[in-house]
């Protein structure tokens, strides 16, 4: 295959597994790729950061080793802990990559675009708050997830719906329904936090603050028509841990500091 | 301005200026800055380190890191390396560079191999440094709005081993690296001559008696008709 000539995976994918892995994404910092290499039963995401030509081979060794190993030890923490994040199931930092549960299902950002594609274009009446639910729960969720977070000590650095995953449940595997039914399908699911490449452990409520300002932007920008629907995941945020409600007292300073940011320099 | 010389044509943009660092792109009529500093500027950090090492102002300071690094290169330096997702920071680099130029005068500075140390082994670490940080942080926005192109625009940009990095990590995404050369890469004048014209060149006026000066301008505050 000729993008497999460009990008060599690393080498433990090129040894016999049930099925070939697939390369899912290529980022600037790395490739993920789904394979059955641990079982063959058992897909998992394998996440490897390939050596950059750029730079010197000793210092290229030195980030990618290091983090790749933060990465894990992070994922490690929050699996213990209780934090919906996929398990770190095997790794070889020195090699570059580590792998993790597989995650079936579709990144939060595709469920709530999917939703409202289906809504009319109008868009100023406020829906009826019935015909919402599903969707005002997946926000319910989300701010669980990222209040679970941090209550273990992490942050994130880089939270935005695609960077959060619907682990699809069985009984929302079955196609059809009426219509209603499956629009609820598309923000259905646990929502799973992914890409600890950039996390950091901070209990301080600045950090936090920051982390929940950083999606918060990331969502009016990706969501604008559901912008409004933020604050419910503040709201769910608030009742996750002791300190919560004093995260989101800071995060209007956060705010204050971003808007004068760019409004002066 | 950069784009008028070099022909590139989407690029992101890497500033670094004495005063300034910035990884710039250019996204709905404005050029918006993805990353930068967070404390000091690139140049600032190499012309501090060069009064460290007494290295000599003629003709500037980050030139003669460049031609003592190529001297360098037995030993990589253990400098810390700070980039927070596109932003990065200097202050900390600089501080452990002094250290080390510190210590190898006072005749104890020793290598990862035990071995002492040169002021060419220190430059070539600081430039591998900061250079592969640069280089990730563009690398990053790249991806980010989907470009392959970058535009170094700045003194430190004059660099040959900057250029060079730029070039490998352009190749890789498949694209390519542009670069002004000295008689732009300094010349704010004529930058700001130029970006006046493509303003006049849409309809923007501004009565002489009512131009005034704001040295503060930021990149993403002026608003750019001339580009689709
Ligand atoms: N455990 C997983 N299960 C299923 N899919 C995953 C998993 N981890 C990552 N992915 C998919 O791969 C994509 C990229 O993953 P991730 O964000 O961790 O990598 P990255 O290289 O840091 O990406 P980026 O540079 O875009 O931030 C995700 O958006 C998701 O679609």
């Amino acid at each position: 295959m000729a993008a497999d000539a460009q990008f060599p995976p690393p080498k433990v994918l090129t040894y016999p597994a049930s099925a070939p892995p697939s390369l899912i994404t290529q980022g600037a910092e790395g490739r993920v790729y789904k394979t059955t290499h641990l079982l063959p039963d058992r897909p998992s995401a394998l996440k490897y950061r390939p050596p950059k030509p750029y730079r010197h081979p000793i210092l290229d060794a030195r980030l990618t080793k290091a983090r790749i190993s933060s990465e894990a030890k992070v994922l490690e923490r929050c699996w213990r802990e209780g934090v919906p994040v996929p398990p770190v199931y095997a790794m070889d930092p020195a090699a570059g990559w580590m792998m993790m549960e597989w995650i079936e299902g579709i990144p939060v950002r595709v469920g709530i675009n999917e939703w409202l594609g289906e809504r009319p274009e109008d868009g100023e009446e406020p829906a009826e708050a019935a015909e919402e639910a599903p969707l005002i729960d997946l926000m319910k969720r989300i701010g669980t997830a990222v209040g679970a977070l941090h209550r273990t000590g992490v942050v994130h650095g880089d939270l935005t719906t695609s960077n959060m995953m619907l682990r699809q449940r069985k009984e929302d595997q079955v196609n059809g329904g009426t219509g209603a039914e499956s629009k609820a399908k598309a923000v259905a699911g646990d929502v799973v936090i992914i890409d600890f490449g950039l996390a950091t452990q901070s209990m301080a409520d600045e950090d936090r603050a920051v982390d929940l300002y950083v999606l918060e932007r990331a969502f009016a920008s990706t969501h604008p028509r559901a912008e409004r629907l933020f604050a419910t995941v503040l709201e769910s945020y608030k009742h996750t841990f002791k300190k919560a409600p004093s995260v989101l007292i800071k995060l209007e300073d956060v705010r204050l500091r971003g808007r004068k940011r760019s409004m002066l320099g | 301005m950069g784009r008028a010389i070099t022909g590139a044509d989407h690029p992101v943009v890497l500033y670094v200026l004495g005063g300034n660092t910035q990884v710039i792109a250019y996204a709905e009529q404005r050029y918006r800055i993805f990353g930068e500093t967070l404390d000091i500027a690139v140049g600032n950090c190499l012309d501090r380190f060069a009064r460290a090492l007494q290295i000599s102002n003629d003709p500037a300071p980050g030139y003669n890191i460049e031609q003592l690094a190529k001297q360098g290169g037995r030993v990589l330096l253990d400098l810390p390396y700070a980039v927070k997702g596109m932003d990065c920071s200097f202050s900390g680099i600089l501080t452990r560079a002094e250290e080390l130029a510190a210590q190898m005068k006072a005749g104890n500075g020793k290598g990862p191999d035990g071995e002492p140390f040169t002021g060419a082994d220190l430059c070539f670490s600081l430039q591998e440094t900061v250079f592969a940080m640069l280089v990730e942080i563009t690398e990053r926005a790249m991806a980010h709005v989907g470009s392959s192109q970058v535009l170094i625009v700045g003194g430190v940009g004059c660099n040959e081993r900057l250029q060079e990095m730029m070039g490998l990590m352009a190749a890789d995404r498949g694209g390519s690296v542009y670069a002004t050369d000295e008689r732009f890469c300094i010349d704010n004048g004529i930058m700001i001559a130029h970006a006046g014209l493509l303003a006049y060149e849409t309809g923007f006026r501004t009565p002489l008696e009512e131009s005034t000066c704001t040295q503060r301008f930021r990149t993403d505050e002026v608003l750019v008709k001339w580009r689709k």
